[in-house]
């Protein structure tokens, strides 16, 4: 049996709610108030996709070894890099092994159902194997457009294999249009798009219903046969006319998060379907779909295995750590939409040194340390020599994953003076559970959120982001620990 | 078994430029205005030196490395000129450098000179340089060093279970005190008394440091001739002759960056330095022996550390002694006596000369009475390069003969 074996969700923690977006940028664009309701997810100005991706992947693999991870696929509109693959980055983060499939999805919002199906056909035909599918997205609309009111950031991550399967994969149905409704050229950083009109009843309104039939007709169901059917579309009235249509009962289309986190692109249905198994019962019959250049339909059954999934789940927990984000001007600096003044200090250049980046890739990406196999010293970054003063062992290290161990606060500060666009600039020393310890930024959090001795878990972050090269470095940070929500 | 170096070397001369915002002087500059008056006081003339130390941390906005910036700028004779780097400790390098010069029969006289000039970056605090090097550039945090530094409070308040506002009111005291020294300094980059209140109320920048919780960042130079005894003597047969009587320098092993043992709130080298130069200076009791000291005051904790860390003021003992003016100019062991990093200001590799030359100056009694100390016979300054995890620490103790 293939299919889904374990899942995880990611939300950031800040929403921006809508009418604050249009009180500022309402006089250019009065009708945008139609989209001004609720709030939406927005990333700290240290996310993006690929570390989206990694904070649902880490929860999604939790229950699972790293050594059994056989691929990780990576799915995206909004990936940092052209060249340079962006799964290669994730799985770093996550730890996988070396010799595993990656592969990058993108082009369309479709990209997510598209690495969800081929990872589900790498486990068919390679008789299981674990591969993680990680999605998130990231995308911006121009100032006062209904895009920019829209879009939200998430991720979600599956783990797809033939091992404790909790959700079977029963079969598939795709249609590829070149519908351009939204697009990005190569250069361009905000979306673009056509008259919602015809968005809505061309787009929406024929594809959706569309996929829904061909996949019933494949598998010989009818759309009322399923617990679930999720699908994303902006326009509430569409859902409803659609859901008229195709005689769909309205409890079991699922909430498509739009006023609570907004458009998260290719990651829209996988956050639905992570959300939509977190609280699945087993037998339920899921249908989840995908728009963006046609569709994809995926049907999934509930297993009872269910019941013990291993994972640190879906996205209620993210749901409860939201805070807001009270300040329109934050977001547009955040999003490197507004310019502004950090000061000179800020513009000191910092070159990456890409061999050196290589030659400690098992640290930077994966937060890998070493442990002294003589005395038990943990220690970060890599030793060859133990740092215990009464070990000093030389080339007994083995290699150990500190990411998701957790630590304590030793010590910390608010920095004002460091640039950052988030000042003050909140790091200190963090003692690693198990020993050792490392200075760290701290991220989604206030100074009045730390005391020495709290708990913290790490993150994925961004580091720094060079502008005259074009390149987003990454590593981990510290944040305050996130309660699981029972 | 080696015997140290107590006794063996004199200091013969110094000078010191005024600290501050020097806009007017580039590096040359500075280094000319302390070597004149270190030449001066020294009584020599250049064909006697023969060797240098120039002591410079922030090459990449000062003047490049090596040493053949300050060999043209003083037109040494084509002698030995080096270059030390050892963060803040740089200038008490170029000072050991000078000291084992003499102390081992290899030179007779030797210049000793620091300079640092700050004020070309275009923004406040230190350069942003990748002072640990390129691996800490792709993973530690974008850190100044107040950020660092105020981490000490934080520990410090947890492991002696204090309220930050307790640690606030003694490192309020440490900037107060050295405003009040600083005002009588001509020399100082820094030099208005500022009350209590204002150290307390202003803003912050980096929790819980306050502005004036943070020394000056200033440009300046300061300057050393070193010689025997058996020299100076001659040299200068009435003059009572300052000598060194102990100089150590401890650094980090790793183990506070990364071994379990450290707490975060004291200064390893710092323990280890002082102890190993009391030994070389035969000094039992510090508390009761030394008579004054200038200690490395970047951020007014790491004042209040370094006297538990000098073992001068007991383990969680700090505040109370700092509070009591245990350290004020009329305290029973002055500290800062110049104004210190706080007020006098802070050109990295001039810094430890530039206490030494406090020191040296006290101790031949140069100072007007409103400033001297009284009588003093044994003076200790010392270095913190770095940051709590990760430093070195240089301690020098001179007496006067």
């Amino acid at each position: 049996m293939v299919g889904i074996s374990s899942f995880g969700g990611y939300i950031p923690r800040f929403r921006l709610n809508r009418m604050l977006v249009f009180g500022a940028m309402g006089w250019l664009n009065p009708v945008n108030i139609t989209n001004a309701r609720g709030e939406k997810a927005v990333g700290n100005f240290d996310e993006d996709s690929i570390t989206m991706a990694v904070a649902a992947g880490m929860d999604c693999m939790k229950g699972f070894k790293r050594e059994d991870i056989d691929g990780v696929y990576f799915a995206s509109t909004t990936a940092p890099y052209k060249e340079r693959q962006n799964a290669n980055l994730v799985a770093g983060a996550l730890g996988a092994p070396d010799a595993i499939r990656t592969a990058d999805f993108g082009g369309s919002l479709k990209a997510g159902t598209s690495a969800l199906l081929s990872a589900l056909e790498y486990a068919a035909a390679n008789e299981g194997g674990n591969v993680m599918v990680c999605c998130a997205d990231s995308r911006l609309g121009k100032m006062a457009s209904a895009q920019e009111m829209r879009f939200g950031d998430g991720g979600a991550a599956f783990m797809v294999g033939d091992e404790d399967v909790i959700a079977e994969f029963k079969g598939s149905f795709s249609t590829a249009y070149d519908f351009v409704d939204h697009l990005r050229g190569a250069f361009t950083k905000y979306d673009r798009m056509w008259e919602e009109r015809w968005i809505r009843d061309i787009g929406y309104g024929q594809f959706i219903p569309e996929a829904i039939n061909g996949l019933c007709d494949k598998v010989g169901l009818s759309a009322g046969d399923f617990d679930k059917i999720l699908y994303p579309c902006p326009y509430g009235r569409a859902r409803k006319t659609m859901n008229a249509k195709m005689e769909l009962d309205q409890e079991k289309v699922a909430d498509d998060m739009l006023e609570t986190v907004g458009d998260t692109g290719s990651a829209q249905p996988l956050l639905m379907l992570a959300s939509a198994l977190e609280q699945a019962e087993p037998g339920e019959k899921i249908l989840v779909l995908s728009f963006g250049s046609g569709c994809d339909a995926l049907y999934f059954e509930v297993t009872d295995a269910v019941k013990k999934n291993k994972g640190g789940g879906g996205v209620a927990k993210w749901m409860a750590r939201r805070a807001d984000l009270d300040n329109y001007q934050k977001y547009l600096v955040w999003r490197g939409i507004a310019p502004a003044d950090i000061g000179v200090r800020g513009e000191e250049d910092k070159m990456t040194r890409w061999s050196l980046v290589w030659r400690n890739h098992k640290a930077f990406l994966g937060l890998e340390g070493s442990k002294c196999k003589k005395c038990g010293a943990q220690m970060f970054p890599p030793q060859r020599m133990c740092a215990n003063p009464d070990c000093g062992a030389i080339d007994e290290m083995e290699p150990v994953y500190l990411s998701d161990k957790g630590g304590k606060i030793f010590s910390f500060t608010g920095d004002m003076l460091a640039a950052s666009v988030n000042p003050p600039a909140i790091y200190g020393n963090v003692a690693f559970n198990g020993g050792g310890k490392n200075v760290f930024d701290f991220t989604d959090c206030t100074i009045d959120d730390l005391a020495v001795g709290n708990p913290v878990d790490f993150t994925f972050r961004i580091k720094r982001y060079d502008p005259h090269r074009d390149i987003t470095n990454y590593f981990w940070k510290a944040v305050p620990a996130v309660e699981e929500v029972k | 078994m080696a015997e140290g170096i107590r006794d063996k070397v004199v200091i013969l001369g110094m000078g010191c430029t005024k600290f501050g915002e020097r806009w007017d002087c580039g590096s040359s500059d500075l280094l000319i205005e302390s070597y004149q008056e270190c030449m001066e006081d020294a009584g020599i003339e250049k064909k006697d030196i023969q060797a240098a130390w120039i002591g410079t941390h922030i090459d990449e906005v000062n003047l490049g490395k090596g040493g053949t910036y300050v060999s043209s700028a003083l037109h040494l004779p084509l002698i030995p000129v080096t270059r030390t780097e050892n963060f803040c400790a740089s200038g008490t390098e170029a000072f050991r450098g000078a000291t084992y010069a003499i102390a081992s029969g290899a030179c007779d006289i030797a210049l000793a000179i620091g300079v640092e000039k700050l004020k070309d970056t275009g923004y406040g605090g230190l350069p942003d340089s990748p002072a640990f090097g390129q691996e800490a550039v792709m993973i530690g945090p974008n850190a100044t060093a107040p950020g660092m530094f105020a981490q000490l409070a934080t520990a410090y308040a947890a492991k002696y279970d204090l309220p930050m506002e307790k640690v606030k009111e003694a490192i309020t005291h440490v900037s107060w005190k050295s405003h009040q020294n600083g005002v009588k300094n001509p020399l100082a980059h820094l030099r208005k008394a500022v009350t209590k209140e204002q150290i307390m109320g202003a803003p912050m920048v980096a929790y819980p440091l306050g502005l004036f919780d943070c020394c000056g960042v200033s440009d300046g130079s300061a300057a050393a001739i070193l010689t025997t005894p058996e020299i100076a003597k001659k040299l200068k047969p009435n003059d009572p002759l300052v000598k060194v009587k102990a100089l150590q320098i401890s650094v980090s092993s790793g183990e506070e960056a990364m071994y379990d043992k450290w707490d975060g709130a004291s200064l390893l080298t710092t323990q280890t330095a002082s102890k190993k130069a009391y030994e070389e200076a035969g000094i039992k009791d510090p508390r009761k022996e030394i008579s004054m000291m200038e200690v490395h005051d970047c951020f007014s904790i790491t004042e209040l550390a370094t006297m538990e860390n000098l073992w001068i003021s007991p383990p969680g003992k700090a505040p109370e002694d700092i509070l009591n003016g245990f350290y004020d100019l009329d305290g029973e062991i002055p500290c800062q006596t110049d104004g210190g990093l706080k007020c006098f200001g802070h050109p990295i590799g001039a810094s430890g000369l530039r206490m030494i030359y406090e020191m040296y100056s006290q101790l031949l009694g140069r100072w007007p009475e409103d400033r001297a100390v009284k009588d003093p016979k044994l003076a200790l300054t010392h270095n913190l390069g770095g940051v709590p995890a990760s430093n070195v620490c240089s301690i020098a103790i001179f007496g006067v003969d």
